[in-house]
């Protein structure tokens, strides 16, 4: 069959055009890789989404949003997209299949970026984390180092204070980037401080990380640091490898106009992967509701 | 339905089976983990007869997580005559999940 609409994942913003999407009556496959809700399955608290005035742990919200685009009509497969073909019917291509489709709609988020240092993918998942809220309580009183300077890297540290003994940021610049409200809670926090100016060159350690090699950056010396575990956040990458063809800005993200047009007709995009300036939950869910009535009206022109 | 386990009878029932055993770690903190949860509740039915499929909460079997060092979850380890021989760690599909018993079975035999 011809679907009228593929979504590719199944985080809020994938999920919130498939509501609109088949509340509309469109046929409609939504394709995730892993399991629906994206980034906010690891969110313990989402305490700024409306509607919620005490806070909505994210992986609550994502089975929710998963159960009302389900109700609606909405089909989800569990399958990878490898590549995607133009044309007036569309292919979307994944491991195990091939969907036809009258548009397409990506929601295909981000995925975090990774150090490429030696030590960093032997000690994945068993000393380097990604993911302080999945991880951190395996670190109670053990000193562990995070990497980054932006608010992720900052909140992530806090959270992480409460369990380890002693946590060290260690940020390539002189000064963080994170907000300062975020900044002036750290300070009430003894066991959090920051290595300036320094990056990470190796883990090294027999089955778990033992210590790193840190080097500052302008003077060009190195030392060992003792550590028990990694938490990595310097930031997000856009999943638009098999997107090549359309229009991206210069870091990778896809440009879009206000209503989630692509540079090719028939395909939209929404949420995190696309250009914009506020990668929220609330944002995400406009940008698909608004994705799949592009697709709609995209489609009633044919 | 996956069976729990606890540090009280996980040697007995883990260490001395005589079937391979998956073991499903999580906490119910952990948003993947709770998406694998149904996921590893179908596979215990589906294999019902070839492997037994426990989970242990790490909360409450802190000396499970450090004897199997344990720091990231969902991680999901199979034991075969009391060894663990892999070691799965993050959210995986079922699919990937099966493949990876399939291939434990094949060697087996």
């Amino acid at each position: 069959m011809v679907y009228d609409v593929v979504v590719i994942g199944g985080g809020p913003a994938g999920l919130s055009a498939a509501i609109y999407a088949s509340r509309a009556k469109l046929s409609i496959l939504l394709i995730e890789k892993n399991s629906c809700g994206g980034h906010i399955i690891i969110t313990d608290s989402l305490d700024n989404y409306p509607g919620f005035d005490g806070g909505i742990n994210g992986f609550e919200l994502a089975v929710k949003l998963e159960t009302q685009a389900k109700k609606f009509g909405t089909k989800i497969v569990y399958d990878e997209v490898s590549g995607i073909e133009t044309g007036n019917i569309k292919k979307v291509i994944t491991v195990n299949s091939v969907y036809e489709t009258k548009t397409i709609i990506t929601a295909a988020g981000t995925h975090v970026r990774e150090m490429n240092i030696p030590g960093e993918s032997k000690f994945k998942g068993r000393g380097v984390s990604f993911c302080a809220t999945c991880d951190a309580p395996f670190y109670k009183d053990k000193d562990v180092l995070v990497v980054g300077g932006g608010d992720s890297a900052v909140q992530e540290s806090i959270y992480l204070s409460k369990f380890a003994k002693s946590v060290t940021i260690i940020h390539r610049n002189a000064k963080l980037r994170s907000t300062k409200i975020l900044q002036d809670r750290m300070l009430t926090y003894p066991n959090i401080s920051v290595i300036y100016n320094t990056v990470i060159k190796e883990i090294c350690g027999e089955d778990f990380p033992e210590k790193v090699t840190i080097t500052n950056v302008n003077t060009k010396e190195s030392r060992d640091l003792k550590t028990n575990g990694i938490f990595v956040f310097i930031g997000l990458v856009p999943n638009t490898s098999f997107f090549s063809s359309l229009t991206l800005d210069n870091t990778g993200y896809i440009i879009t106009d206000e209503n989630m047009n692509t540079s090719i007709p028939g395909i939209f995009a929404c949420g995190d992967i696309r250009k914009k300036q506020l990668r929220q939950v609330v944002t995400a869910a406009s940008d698909g509701a608004q994705a799949a009535i592009s697709a709609q009206h995209y489609i009633e022109n044919l | 339905m996956a069976t729990e386990v606890n540090e009280s009878n996980f040697s007995q029932e883990v260490l001395l089976s005589n079937k391979p055993v998956l073991v499903d770690f999580w906490a119910h903190w952990c948003g993947p983990c709770k998406m694998l949860a149904p996921i590893m509740d179908e596979i215990a039915v589906e294999y019902e007869d070839k492997v037994k499929i426990y989970k242990v909460d790490t909360d409450k079997n802190m000396s499970l997580s450090t004897k199997f060092q344990i720091t990231s979850i969902p991680c999901l380890i199979l034991f075969k005559n009391g060894t663990a021989v892999q070691k799965i760690i993050g959210f995986k599909s079922k699919n990937e999940i099966k493949r990876i018993i399939d291939s434990m079975l094949i060697n087996i035999v």
